[in-house]
């Protein structure tokens, strides 16, 4: 039951990205490209996908998920090395290909070899991540974090 | 042009709605790095069949849809050591931030999740520096 409902969240997300031209490179940095020829589509992806979640979150409160277990928890605010520093580079990748996580799946089997090897090297990448993570967390915190 | 704002707009919708139904049936978030990169790398080993599952839709839905005649051109530059090195950075990032586009920013933001805002604003300020260095300085992309 679990496994089906991912399916068809999987489905419709991948749809959605298709439908909504997130597969499209050129208009993922076209924009990121705030000093050029500026394309200002995904902000009506982001707002159709942001403005319905808030009000789910919202009917969420104080209920369960309907095949059991519990929402997650919001994540305490604060802002470490690791969202930062990974946050930057995964902008770096965005922009110098014009794919994220969600359309290099949904865009693999039609996306040419191109694509394939951009999945590819992103595989690698989230193993690389692997080390690096822990050796992030091993680091003594600096001042950018508040105490915990 | 408006008709790809309208098609943004709708493709938007159908991402919230399947992050609205991994969330209130699964009592999952749907971030895309996450849900792979647990699959990846062992950590989601205890729910690896939701996650295969979702990444089964995620890949098939859009390929039958393709084949079906309604695809998209991905457009992806054919310099391969560009797309080798940005697939690297995107896989070693979302990891290390812990999020993507649809974790952080979709979920994340709807939440007014403190880190999804943060990690929307980093990411997007590095795109937008990157797209500018390579594009307008460099001339590579």
């Amino acid at each position: 039951m679990r496994a089906l409902f991912a399916f068809l969240s999987g489905g419709l997300f991948g749809l959605g990205l298709l439908v909504s031209g997130m597969v499209d490179t050129t208009k993922v940095q076209g924009w990121l490209d705030l000093f050029g020829d500026w394309d200002p589509t995904l902000a009506f992806v982001l707002g159709g996908a942001v403005l319905p979640m808030m009000l789910v979150w919202r009917l969420a409160e104080g209920r369960r998920p309907a095949l059991g277990g519990f929402f997650p928890p919001k994540p305490p605010a604060r802002i470490d090395r690791g969202l930062v520093l990974g946050s930057v580079l995964f902008g770096a990748g965005w922009g110098l290909a014009g794919l994220c996580p969600g359309p290099a799946m949904a865009s693999v089997t039609f996306g040419g070899w191109g694509g394939l090897v951009f999945l590819a090297a992103m595989v690698a990448g989230m193993l690389i991540a692997v080390p690096l993570r822990s050796r992030l967390d091993a680091m003594p915190r600096p001042a950018l974090s508040s105490p915990r | 042009m408006p008709i790809d704002w309208i098609l943004g707009l709708a493709g938007g919708l159908m991402i919230g709605a399947a992050a609205a139904l991994y969330l209130l049936v699964n009592g999952r978030i749907m971030g895309a790095s996450g849900i792979l990169g647990g699959l990846v790398d062992g950590s989601g080993r205890d729910s690896w069949s939701e996650r295969a599952a979702f990444v089964a839709g995620l890949v098939l839905v859009p390929g039958l849809v393709a084949l079906a005649g309604f695809g998209r051109e991905t457009n992806l530059t054919g310099n391969l050591w560009v797309v080798i090195a940005a697939g690297l950075l995107v896989g070693i990032g979302t990891r290390i931030a812990n999020g993507c586009t649809s974790g952080h920013g979709v979920c994340g933001i709807s939440r007014f999740s403190v880190r999804g805002i943060a990690a929307t604003v980093f990411y997007l300020l590095a795109g937008g520096a990157t797209v500018w260095l390579f594009r307008h300085v460099l001339g590579v992309i």
